[in-house]
């Protein structure tokens, strides 16, 4: 583990940390024109997030006056957190140390941290819509969450480590084996990461329907720069649960060392799996209808129900093996 | 006598005489906030330090009292287990000796005994350090009777209401069916090792299955004490209905005290483990996190809301116990002291955030006269700092990085992951469903928290009194600062924590957790570096740098300040606050998923005037299942018992003249 503390390990993830900052937008972009093109629309350019994110950077802040200090910090906060977690996550190259610094768990505890400010900055104007948006986005993160923690589980233990640079290496250097239980966590996590960031069926991220606002609503308040740092963290969650799902299952063509040729090579294969992967959602949300908000619980039991499969398929049919 | 002992009996004369001061209160109320509560901060000061010492020295420090019965003196012993739960108690009470003076203010002019809430408070201390000195069974009992006691008065110290009256007899009740499954459970112990000093039981041989019966009875014992489930529902009245500084000490450390009890119990006293204890006591733990955070979900009262999570986290104690009990019984004594550690963190975090919230709590009371929180609303702008600390206490209890309460749920999923080195598949595929428990509880208790903070603190006032809500003296605040800091600084440097906690498995199982610290203070690495770490300085560190680095962009890049203007709410009417949402409300969609967990009472009533009134009634499973039934019996049983009673006094000779005869045969 210590030659992952050298220098370069470091700037290296600094870069990809940034690299995180700077493609989310771009998957935000490439599922709207897919979802577009699906729908026999012609849709915005790839590049339109943005140039929306560039205009309300550059936007006058308006606050309520009934807002709280916590209304002006929370965007901040949201923001760090849902980077700090996406910098734990291997894009490019496996060899990482922000991922010892922070384990899965962690990862998982940041993006709670930044859920619990979003959902405080939702109750905090003293709007209806918010205090709504916050109760519902508290019930699905309160099903979600139990079911990531036990699909990450999973991994962790047939790696037998939380550490998911770990988890991707015994994954790419085991023998090419299908699990029962991986295919289980797949499922789950897929459920799971649907539900998190906001997607249909669960949530519709261009709904302009108030009462079935769930993200939405609890930043209806928002405008300016606060406004940019929430929509622009909500797109780097999108890529974390993107480049989780393609780099821990499909770990193919990430880089294992520091070597440039490497990283282009595992830059160029996640690229690809994320727009396959962006493809693949754009399509689903195209045939699918979101559904009624108590109709959610049935679907993230079954992500529940998924990961425990998965867990239990593990520890009894491949631990003892 | 060697210093930390001279200290905690500093600690427990200092105690003593804080009540004793409180005596002449009634004649000098000043009395109460000049120097009774001064004496409690010190007397927790005295007692933090000498666990401080009792850690780091680890060394067994004993000493006989001149106390007790001529036969059997009274032991008292200071090793670093009870050194860690000096600490637990020490910290919360010093806290509370500088939030208690500002407090306590607002009872001089009252009707309420001053004589009464200092007296039974320096008592209440007195008992808990006592049962945590304590080397042998019978002055153990003694302290725990007197903590029993003691704190039964502060639950019946407005006893002019009706209900708290039934609160405080509930307490008592449970306080003594529990003491008393002890005291059989110290039976076992003491008839086995010949002896009542503590010294005994460890050495003896406990034969077949008197250990099982030692272990139940002390499960059943110190279980209803700390509120497990579904033992629980004495908590959520008794806990509540105390002055807010002692709602903060029974929850926050005297549940500690029974989880004290059942670890020395258990761990230390009958020294044999077996796995279907771990199995017992993970299910009772599981069961009660869940619906201990299911019902302060529920809840609408603030002190009710926070005994609820505390039944909830005491369930997470237990899961963590049980944990390491399961390991130990299987074989792997070093997952055994990694989930023990995991349960003693918790029980500090919890005796930390559980303070901090009730003082909060008590503040929130104390300015607005309000606990019910449909009431309440805006009060970070109105109480800045105790919305500040109050904030830190529920990301804190949400378990959050990079607070304290993460911390010691991350070292008990840690050690639940390392269930692949079980052998038995059954056992194997248990602890991952603990895990998923375990993690569901820590989702809903955000969401809990999310309600009392969102609905308490922000959005806008909902009564009048609660918009003239005004902030609290210092001492009140600096009180809650002091814990609010040490959450952050448990949360931030755990690896100093753990590298602390790490010398009672050492001292009590014989196991050390060597790998937790090997990488340095940066790093906590609880089983092995390779298996997991975790930075939490490092986290802090690089949060804190993104932050300052995207304040700075942004701020550059638009410098004009913001503008303030009325709330846009999609252009509908402008927004009252009645229109907000309720703690109900919030808590709505919540209930209707988990509704087989509660007991709902919900419909429409006719109000004034043609208008309906919505009613909903949320009521604890336990009562119906458990206490209602309990109570039941022992009416129909003492209806039978009184046909004895007859009032005829030759009938009355008769069973004198039998009872004798009967006697008089089991001597011969």
């Amino acid at each position: 583990m210590d030659h992952l503390l050298s220098s370069s390990a470091w700037l290296l993830a600094l870069g990809q940390a940034l690299l995180f900052a700077a493609l989310a937008p771009g998957l935000t972009g490439w599922i709207r024109k897919a979802k577009a093109r699906l729908q026999n629309r012609r849709g915005a350019p790839v590049l339109q997030p943005y140039r929306d994110l560039y205009k309300l950077l550059g936007k006058e802040v308006r606050v309520a006056h009934t807002a709280s200090p916590l209304f002006r910090a929370a965007p901040y906060v949201v923001f760090v957190a849902t980077w700090l977690a996406a910098a734990t996550v291997p894009l490019i190259t496996v060899d990482l140390p922000t991922a010892m610094i922070a384990d899965i768990i962690v990862l998982v505890g940041l993006l709670a941290l930044a859920r619990f400010f979003l959902a405080l900055a939702g109750m905090d104007v003293g709007t209806a819509f918010g205090g709504m948006g916050a109760s519902r986005e508290m019930l699905v993160s309160a099903l979600a969450e139990p079911a990531m923690l036990l699909a990450v589980f999973t991994l962790a233990m047939t790696a037998h480590s939380t550490n998911l640079a770990s988890v991707i290496d015994a994954h790419l250097h085991g023998p090419l084996v299908l699990r029962p239980s991986f295919l289980f966590a797949l499922g789950a996590l897929v459920l799971v990461a649907i539900a998190e960031t906001g997607r249909i069926p669960v949530d519709n991220p261009s709904t302009h329907l108030e009462l079935t606002m769930i993200h939405e609503a609890m930043i209806l308040e928002y405008s300016g720069r606060h406004l940019a740092l929430m929509e622009w963290a909500a797109q780097i969650k999108l890529l974390l649960y993107g480049s989780l799902i393609a780099n821990v299952f499909f770990p193919w063509g990430i880089a294992t060392g520091l070597e440039p040729g490497a990283l282009a090579v595992g830059l160029a294969a996640v690229v690809l799996k994320l727009a396959a992967l962006g493809a693949l959602l754009a399509t689903a949300e195209t045939v699918l209808a979101k559904m009624r908000l108590f109709r959610v619980p049935a679907f993230l039991n079954l992500a529940l129900l998924l990961a425990l499969l998965g867990l239990l398929g593990h520890v009894i049919l491949e631990v003892g093996s | 006598m060697d210093l930390a002992l001279w200290l905690a009996a500093a600690a427990v004369a200092l105690a003593l005489a804080s009540s004793g001061v409180s005596l002449a209160a009634p004649w000098m109320p000043r009395l109460l906030r000049l120097v009774a509560m001064p004496l409690v901060g010190l007397a927790g000061l005295a007692a933090t330090v000498a666990g401080l010492i009792a850690l780091t020295q680890g060394g067994v420090i004993t000493a006989e009292l001149p106390m007790g019965l001529p036969w059997l003196p009274w032991q008292v012993r200071l090793d670093v287990l009870s050194g860690f739960f000096l600490v637990v108690i020490g910290i919360v009470t010093l806290a509370v000796g500088i939030y208690g003076p500002a407090y306590v203010r607002g009872f001089e002019h009252g009707r309420d005994s001053l004589a009464a809430l200092g007296g039974f408070a320096g008592v209440f201390l007195t008992g808990m350090l006592l049962v945590v000195l304590a080397d042998d069974a019978f002055l153990f009992m003694v302290a725990w009777e007197v903590m029993s006691l003691a704190s039964y008065f502060l639950v019946a110290f407005h006893h002019e209401a009706a209900a708290n009256r039934r609160a405080a007899f509930l307490y008592l009740l449970m306080a003594h069916i529990g003491g008393l499954a002890i005291l059989l459970g110290y039976g076992v112990l003491a008839s086995f090792g010949g002896g009542f000093d503590f010294g005994a039981m460890r050495a003896a041989e406990l034969s077949g299955g008197w250990a099982s019966v030692a272990f139940v009875l002390a499960f059943l014992g110190f279980g209803m004490k700390a509120g497990l489930v579904p033992l629980h529902a004495w908590l959520p009245e008794a806990h509540p209905v105390a002055p807010s500084h002692i709602s903060a000490l029974m929850s926050g450390v005297m549940l500690k005290v029974a989880v004290y009890g059942f670890i020395r119990f258990v761990f230390d006293l009958i020294g044999e483990f077996h796995w279907q204890w771990g199995v017992a006591v993970l299910a009772v733990g599981s069961g009660s996190a869940l619906m201990g955070v299911l019902y302060a979900l529920m809840q609408n009262d603030l002190k009710r809301l926070l005994a609820y999570s505390s039944v909830e986290n005491i369930g997470i104690i237990f899961i963590a116990l049980g944990l390491s009990l399961l390991y130990l019984g299987a074989g792997s004594p070093l997952l055994g002291a990694v989930a023990l550690v995991a349960a003693l963190y918790h029980a500090i975090n919890h005796a930390l955030f559980k303070g901090l919230l009730f003082l909060g709590a008590g503040a929130v009371l104390q300015s607005t006269h309000e606990h019910d929180l449909e009431q309440m609303g805006g009060l970070l702008r109105r109480m800045p700092w105790t919305g500040l600390f109050f904030l830190v206490g529920c990301i804190s209890i949400s378990a959050l990085p990079p607070f304290n309460g993460f911390v010691s749920e991350w070292l008990t999923f840690q050690s639940a992951l390392q269930a692949w080195q079980l052998e038995s598949g059954v056992l194997r595929s248990l602890v991952p469903v603990a895990a998923a428990v375990l993690a569901l509880t820590g989702a809903l208790a955000a969401a809990c928290f999310v309600k009392v903070y969102g609905v308490a603190f922000l959005g806008r006032a909902r009564s009048r009194h609660v918009r003239r809500a005004r902030r609290v003296p210092f001492g009140m605040r600096a009180g809650q600062g002091l814990l609010a800091v040490l959450c952050l600084a448990l949360g931030v440097w755990p690896s100093g924590v753990v590298a602390l906690l790490g010398v009672i498995p050492e001292h009590v199982l014989g196991v050390g957790l060597s790998q937790a610290t090997a990488r340095g203070w940066l790093w906590l690495t609880p089983v092995a570096a390779e298996t997991a770490s975790y930075s939490a300085p490092l986290v802090v560190l690089l949060l804190a740098a993104l932050t300052a680095l995207s304040v700075l962009v942004w701020r550059r890049k638009a410098l004009r300040r913001a503008r303030r203007s009325d709330p846009w709410d999609c252009g509908f009417a402008p927004p009252e606050p009645h229109m907000q949402y309720t703690s109900t409300a919030f808590a709505q969609p919540i209930r209707r998923v988990f509704s087989l967990v509660f007991q709902i009472d919900e419909g429409m009533e006719p109000g004034t005037g043609g208008a309906a009134r919505y009613r909903l009634r949320v009521q604890d499973r336990a009562w119906e299942a458990l206490y209602l039934p309990a109570a039941r019996i022992v009416e129909a049983s003492s209806r039978r018992v009184a046909r004895l009673q007859s009032g005829n006094l030759r009938r009355y000779l008769g069973w004198t003249l039998v009872t004798v005869l009967v006697l008089l045969w089991i001597i011969s």
